[in-house]
């Protein structure tokens, strides 16, 4: 099917990301003491990496649920954002829909607002297989390190920069496409500022929260210079 | 709690919390045509939020100590470099990782 081979090549930089980061948990699941079946849950169920590895020292030292979802909360409260582009489109999914909704992890965003689509493809099947795509990297390398851990201590320090390249070949895509720089320039601004002023830990949310208003406010300029917005 | 019962509670919250944060917009919208406010931050939110995902990727980055961020910025020029002249991402993000994993080892 063309949809899945087209998937495919979308997706060949997240495989490599998903895959270690995968393995990664899978290692440090196996050391804590938590068997392959609880590994394969949280990549079905959680599918969140960041939040998984930071889960596992949580779960080790028997943190309470109570803090474990206030742990999500923060951590994942990004996810929030990634939605408000999609509603239309995903809506239009049918039974992929609420699978769609779910599986919006960062790669897969990045991806799915960056994606040019073949002449001719079924772009609702397309967008589905490269979700889908990315879960079972997902899914497989968490369960290959939960299972083979021991066998595949290479050292792969250094691997996550995958995502960071990943998602800067986006924002350079998206700084050709679109006429108007400020959104990029109040994202920048925003990040930097809270960055400083609040340190890595924290500047997240503010950063998003303040993108949002600002762009609330520069909406007349950013749609004057963009113009095709409505389409 | 019984012991065995904790991780699968503990997975279970964690992946209610985060299909929760995942589905706000869709079910806030659910079933009313999107606003035009919403049609507007759907184009105009994704540049500013991959710009802010890239500096969140980076947040953990040591300025102040050896061997003062050069490996990620190094790095990262690549990326952009490449990306803006060969325009092939796969070229971009294999050589920008094998960069960065190249320089935080020597």
């Amino acid at each position: 099917m063309r949809e899945i081979r087209f998937a495919l090549k979308k997706t060949i930089p997240i495989f490599f990301t998903y895959l270690f980061l995968g393995i990664a948990f899978g290692i440090l699941m196996n050391s804590a003491g938590y068997g392959v079946l609880l590994s394969v849950c949280s990549a079905l169920f959680i599918y969140a990496g960041s939040m998984q590895l930071a889960m596992v020292p949580m779960m080790a030292s028997g943190a309470s649920l109570l803090t474990l979802a206030l742990m999500a909360f923060f951590i994942n409260a990004r996810h929030i954002f990634y939605g408000i582009g999609f509603v239309d489109k995903f809506r239009r999914m049918g039974w992929r829909y609420p699978y769609m909704v779910m599986a919006l992890t960062d790669e897969t965003y990045s991806i799915l607002c960056s994606v040019e689509y073949d002449p001719g493809l079924d772009e609702d099947q397309a967008a589905f297989f490269i979700a889908l795509l990315n879960q079972l990297y997902w899914v497989f390398g968490c369960f290959l390190g939960a299972c083979a851990g021991k066998f595949l201590q290479f050292d792969m320090r250094g691997i996550d920069f995958s995502a960071t390249a990943l998602f800067l070949v986006v924002v350079v895509n998206q700084w050709r496409q679109y006429r108007s720089k400020l959104p990029f320039l109040t994202a920048g601004t925003c990040a930097l500022g809270f960055y400083l002023l609040l340190g890595k830990d924290y500047f997240l949310i503010p950063t998003l929260l303040s993108c949002l208003a600002a762009l609330l406010l520069l909406r007349r300029p950013i749609e004057q210079k963009e113009g095709s917005l409505h389409d | 709690m019984t012991e065995a019962l904790y991780p699968v509670a503990a997975i279970a919250i964690i992946a209610l919390v985060t299909w929760a944060l995942r589905a706000f917009p869709f079910l806030l919208f659910q079933n009313r045509p999107l606003p035009a406010t919403m049609k507007y931050l759907g184009k105009a939110l994704p540049p500013a939020i991959m710009t802010v995902l890239v500096v969140y990727c980076l947040r953990s980055t040591d300025f102040a100590q050896y061997p003062f961020g050069l490996p990620e910025l190094v790095s990262c020029a690549l990326v952009v470099i490449l990306q803006l002249t060969r325009k092939n991402m796969y070229v971009s993000i294999i050589a920008g990782t094998l960069c960065y994993m190249i320089l935080i080892r020597v």
